[in-house]
């Protein structure tokens, strides 16, 4: 199972996803730069990415807590989502996202 | 609230001045004070409880000993009255900005000019000072402190201007319906139609647009237009059409705040991957008589949890009384069983 996400380098990482961990989990365990500053309490919008367009429908949908926390995320677009609500399973092998801007 | 929190500016003289107010920097002036040490806390909020009052104040903690479940909120709460007996002093909106060297010590200066004098420094400050979060617009910063700003000290600064708030959270809102009045032209940009605000301020918002008072912009901020420090517009971007542009002298962004190591960075203590290194017996840095406790720290087999954080408090505390208190004799008692420290806590 793999996660591909791009880094705000453009550089394109394969990571090897594991069931049941978040998105956010496996990007920082890579050591990839996201501060995900609430560790995953839906909190703070720190672990923002921009999901491939394919992807996106395929994604469960945000829930309300998910949506409001993305009013505090810096440079959020359609595609926006924060990547601690997102749970790697089998059904999204290969998924894409990239790593979104961070506040200066 | 019964906290003792001191004005701005003063000059005071303590034997611990703790960096932070969150919930380790709290049980540090319990272990601190069963040892008769007195301790002086500066915070850049407003109130005590550091991340678990401004992060996750409603969130529950499943993992603090002895306690099954209690909020952000409730874990600070009790903190509190578990310290009161101690009367630590609270400086609360200020960052702690310089540390120097003095003949007993050290002197902690704030951002608002108040003075610590103490024989030991602790540092508690979580991820760092929260400070606001500031969008990756290319070229933003040319415009900071003259066009755009991340918070409103002054209203008359934004008198006649053309304002537009970026954000869709209270601060947005609530600055939203007190500048409207006083802007020559006041426009909210927020990515979509919603927000995360007091309903009666996002009705009232509603209303001033109807009544052509203001506008509202589902859309994001793409660029900035101006010159030198001076912003003249907006770029903004919706997907029905595209890029355009608005007329913008202000720019205020409000995205909530995020930590930043801030001026500890310049206090000459050693730093690893803005961590603090220490060492696991009395959680001292490199300099000694400055300590650093919680998610600031660093050493082999740090966990980043509340427990862990009050543990490095426990024992820095022990050091902390052998520099405060170089001629006694530190003396290990019991909460259960010491009556002298019973009286500390005003229990007997």
């Amino acid at each position: 199972m793999k996660i591909i996400v791009t880094d705000r380098e453009g550089k394109v990482h394969e990571l090897k996803g594991r069931d049941g961990w978040r998105v956010m989990e496996v990007i920082r365990d890579a050591n990839l730069p996201m501060t995900a500053e609430c560790g995953g309490a839906c909190a703070c919008a720190t672990c923002h990415v921009y999901v491939d367009d394919a992807w996106l429908p395929k994604l469960p949908p945000q829930e309300k807590q998910e949506i409001e926390m993305l009013d505090f995320g810096v440079a959020v677009q359609e595609n926006s989502r924060l990547s601690c609500q997102i749970i790697v399973s089998d059904e999204f092998d290969g998924l894409k996202v990239t790593l979104a801007p961070e506040s200066l | 609230m019964s906290t003792n929190a001191a004005p701005a500016g003063g000059q005071h003289k303590t034997d611990v001045v703790i960096i932070g107010a969150g919930p380790i920097a709290l049980f540090a002036v319990f272990e601190l004070g069963l040892l008769d040490l007195k301790a002086h806390l500066v915070d850049i909020l407003d109130r005590p409880g550091g991340q678990c009052a401004e992060l996750y104040p409603e969130k529950p903690i499943y993992d603090i000993p002895g306690i099954l479940e209690v909020s952000g909120q409730g874990l600070t709460d009790r903190l509190m009255d578990q310290i009161k007996p101690f009367g630590p002093m609270f400086h609360f909106s200020q960052m702690a900005e310089a540390l120097e060297k003095t003949a007993e010590g050290w002197r902690v200066t704030t951002d608002a000019g108040t003075q610590i004098d103490a024989r030991v420094v602790v540092i508690a400050a979580g991820g760092g000072s929260f400070t606001p979060k500031k969008p990756p617009i290319p070229g933003i910063e040319a415009y900071e402190n003259a066009s755009v700003f991340y918070s409103v000290r002054k209203m008359d600064r934004f008198r006649d201007k053309i304002v537009v708030i970026a954000g869709g959270g209270d601060s947005a809102l609530d600055w939203t319906l007190n500048l409207q009045p006083i802007a020559k032209k006041l426009l909210l940009v927020h990515h979509r139609d919603g927000f995360r605000a007091a309903p009666d301020s996002v009705n009232k918002m509603r209303a001033l647009v109807a009544d052509g008072k203001m506008e509202f912009h589902i859309a994001n901020i793409k660029s900035l237009v101006g010159a030198g420090d001076k912003l003249e517009g907006l770029m903004l971007n919706t997907k029905e059409r595209g890029d355009y542009r608005i007329d913008a002298e202000m720019l205020l962004p409000f995205f909530g705040l995020t930590m930043k190591l801030g001026p500890v960075a310049n206090f000459g203590i050693g730093l690893n991957e803005n961590l603090i290194p220490v060492d696991t017996e009395k959680f001292e840095t490199d300099v000694k008589s400055i300590f650093a406790i919680g998610d600031i720290n660093t050493y082999p087999g740090k966990l980043k949890l509340i427990l862990s954080g009050f543990h490095e408090g426990a024992l820095m505390a022990q050091q902390a009384f052998r520099y405060c208190r170089p001629d006694e004799k530190l003396r290990f008692q019991y909460t259960t069983s010491s009556t002298s420290l019973q009286k500390k806590l005003g229990v007997i």
